[in-house]
């Protein structure tokens, strides 16, 4: 088993993921850089298609807007308020969904 | 590596012929998750359901009949929670199959009753244009009333109805507020819907635009956010306090179950020892008096007296579940499934098995990902099951002194067992994470969970559960065990010389357990308790009552109590390997027969059958050489 934090660890390296992400110039925005309570618009789902289909049927389709909420331990999994529901996604899916900044 | 998950494994479950083969008209309950549609259902059969568990008897599946105030019978399916008509998952599957009658052997619904959540009908109401496009007789019962009237919700029935040319109810299930219409359309002869437009079903965007229409057609004002929700998510969900409040739920819960739980075994032991007592004295002598005492009431009586405790494991768990916490809980322990490859879905199988493996087993249905759920499955009969509780609480209790270990909070006997449960998720933990990164090595599933608002549990379909784990319990105890206990004293008083029985070290179950006693010698066990590891091959908590039939039956030890009678039995080392073998060994058929109908074979079972009996026989030997070796 790996040594170090067991939460710790992988809350700093998401910390430096992000900032590198929003430092990037012409960075595409994704729900991933929401922290809580942001809210952006659904722009499109890059995901494999029944990834995408399942996402979509329990509200993040293109246009929606979406409100970040409370996360697990360590900011993963998120919470994410979507067309009248709370769904908790993890970044590694969060960071596939484009968004629209809207504040 | 091709899924070992054959398509077609877990159809047959619902092939089952009691109730749906009769003639009488069968309803189906469809619904997505967290729309109140267990609730409603219990509303609706209250004590006439039916959930089997035990494969082999029929299978879990939860039927039941609703009687109408006109003599009308009905049988009524309560299918697995959908977001869709599309398939991705098990239980998906299993809804689409039944409702369009590509399921063998089992009528094809002959109405559906579509139960959605009325505090969200614009998304819930998508799930409606598959529905009706089935063409077959529909009700449309919006659930959750009260809590949508609360908070400043509303909807005109009427204009809905008309919108989707199907009749329309609004109800409370938890209340039991507006049911009668409900009663209306299972009495009325069953007409299909009315042919309205309907979206494209393959695109969930043209299928939510058309539900936002309709909702919104139907003066749809959706109520404000829950209040409550959003203040307890901030404490549950909060950065640090968050998994705090997770830690202290589950030591709570086992706190509560070695404490709360002793006045109600005392009772049922009382209970037994009286009643053993009232045969003992007004029955005549003979064979049958002795079998009747030493056997039933010592090995059954054993294990009946552990029924409190694990109903109180199944009462919390439901609370749990029923309050919506759950789901939380899944995102607090997502991270650290992830660790070893899993993810938070397969937590909620993982915390059932708490109480047995085999709903366990079944829950894993939800996870969509197959090899995921293969890994769940494997790793399932590793977790504390209830089963295993007598065993362990009778060793713990008998070698572990009583005292304070954390002040107040924590008990020393209480902090063994919670190192028990750990043990087992340790064990779980290494082995998934040596699956995962081997043979069942897969694409990470993407992680998707819905959090429901938190709700009160009720009183009723808490009652029906714990009613549910009873006769189980019960009939387990009344078939397996029962069974087991007469054999096992019958091997103990043969061969007959001169019509007298055996001692019991000479008899044919003291014959089996000497016979085995070489192998298991390592371990710090002698043939007693060999002849309990061969009962309790059919179910963990068997050993308990073997245990007990055996001291009854040995006359030196028939004063003392069990415990009293394990402590001449077993060194501390043994016990500590005792407590290990149990941990980690597969004994339960019910789970080795649940894993086979779901992986469609023996090969899985097999493999995993022998995986933890070579661990189960490691670790105790490690364990009673450790231990020896310390003291």
């Amino acid at each position: 088993m790996r040594s170090g934090g067991w939460f710790g660890r992988r809350g700093g390296a998401g910390r430096r993921r992000r900032r590198r992400r929003r430092g990037a110039k012409n960075a595409t925005l994704t729900l991933a850089d929401l922290q809580e309570g942001e809210s952006g618009v659904v722009e499109s789902l890059e995901l494999p298609e029944d990834i995408a289909l399942r996402l979509m049927e329990l509200g993040f389709i293109p246009g929606t807007t979406v409100v970040a909420g409370r996360a697990g331990p360590g900011g993963d999994p998120r919470v994410y308020r979507v067309d009248g529901s709370e769904i908790a996604l993890r970044r590694e899916t969060t960071q596939h969904l484009l968004l629209r900044f809207l504040e | 590596m091709n899924s070992p998950l054959p398509e077609s494994t877990t159809l047959q479950d619902y092939s089952g012929t009691d109730g749906l083969g009769t003639p009488g008209a069968t309803v189906a309950l469809v619904g997505p998750p967290n729309c109140g549609k267990s609730t409603l259902f219990n509303r609706l059969t209250g004590l006439r359901q039916k959930t089997a568990n035990f494969p082999g008897v029929t299978v879990e599946r939860h039927h039941g009949t609703v009687r109408l105030s006109s003599g009308k019978e009905l049988e009524i399916l309560d299918l697995p929670g959908t977001y869709s008509l599309n398939p991705r998952s098990e239980d998906e599957r299993i809804t689409d199959d039944l409702l369009r009658g590509k399921m063998p052997q089992v009528c094809v619904p002959d109405a559906v009753l579509l139960v959605l959540d009325s505090t969200n009908l614009g998304r819930h109401l998508v799930l409606a244009a598959p529905m009706l496009a089935l063409e077959k007789p529909i009700l449309v019962v919006l659930n959750m009333a009260d809590e949508l009237r609360r908070r400043g919700g509303d909807v005109d029935v009427e204009a809905l109805s008309e919108r989707l040319g199907t009749p329309v109810v609004l109800v409370s299930a938890a209340k039991g507020e507006g049911l009668e219409g409900i009663s209306q359309f299972l009495e009325s002869t069953f007409r299909a819907p009315e042919p309205v437009g309907l979206p494209v079903l393959q695109s969930p965007p043209s299928c939510r635009q058309w539900a936002g229409q309709v909702a919104a057609e139907s003066a749809y004002r959706p109520p404000v956010a829950p209040v409550w929700t959003r203040r307890l998510d901030s404490v549950f969900l909060h950065p640090w306090l968050g998994p705090g409040v997770f830690f202290l739920v589950v030591v709570g819960v086992f706190q509560t179950i070695f404490y709360a739980a002793i006045p109600f075994m005392d009772g049922v032991e009382g209970l037994v020892t009286w009643s053993g007592g009232w045969i003992q004295a007004n029955l005549p002598d003979s064979a049958v008096k002795e079998l009747v005492v030493e056997g039933i009431w010592g090995g059954v009586g054993s294990v009946l007296v552990f029924l409190p405790q694990i109903l109180l494991l199944f009462l919390f768990i439901g609370i749990l579940e029923d309050s919506g916490y759950l789901a939380r809980a899944a995102v607090i322990a997502d991270r650290t499934m992830a660790k070893v490859g899993l993810q938070g879905k397969s937590f909620i199988p993982l915390l059932s098995a708490y109480a047995c493996a085999v709903p366990a087993i079944m829950a894993t249905r939800t996870i969509e990902n197959k090899r995921d759920r293969l890994a769940t499955i494997l790793i399932a009969p590793f977790m504390t099951c209830a089963a295993r509780l007598p065993v362990y609480i009778l060793v713990i209790a008998a070698f572990i002194p009583s005292g304070p270990l954390l002040g107040p909070f924590l008990g020393i006997r209480a902090a063994a067992l919670l190192g028990m449960y750990l043990l087992g998720f340790v064990a779980a933990l290494v082995t998934a994470l040596i699956l995962k990164s081997t043979v069942l090595k897969s694409d990470r599933t993407p992680f998707v969970m819905e959090l429901p608002p938190y709700r009160w549990p009720t009183f009723k379909s808490l009652g029906l559960r714990l009613l549910d784990r009873s006769k189980i319990f019960l009939r387990r105890a009344g078939t397996v065990i029962l069974g087991v206990a007469v054999v096992l004293w019958i091997l103990a008083h043969l061969p007959m010389e001169n019509g007298q029985a055996p001692e019991i070290g000479e008899s044919l179950a003291g014959t089996l357990g000497r016979t085995i006693e070489p192998v298991i010698e390592p371990l710090g066990f002698n043939w007693k308790i060999g002849v309990g590891l061969v009962t309790s091959l059919a179910a963990r908590e068997v050993i308990v009552g073997t245990l007990g039939t055996l001291h009854g039956i040995d006359g030196d030890e028939a004063s003392l109590g069990l415990q009293e009678a394990l402590r001449q039995d077993l060194t501390l080392g043994g016990a500590v390997a005792l407590l290990v073998f149990f941990a980690f060994a597969m004994q339960c058929m019910s789970t080795v027969a649940m894993v086979r109908r779901e992986t469609g074979g023996w090969t899985i079972p097999i493999l995993q059958f022998s995986y933890m009996g070579v661990l189960a026989y490691v670790g105790a030997y490690l364990a009673n050489q450790l231990v020896t070796w310390l003291v």
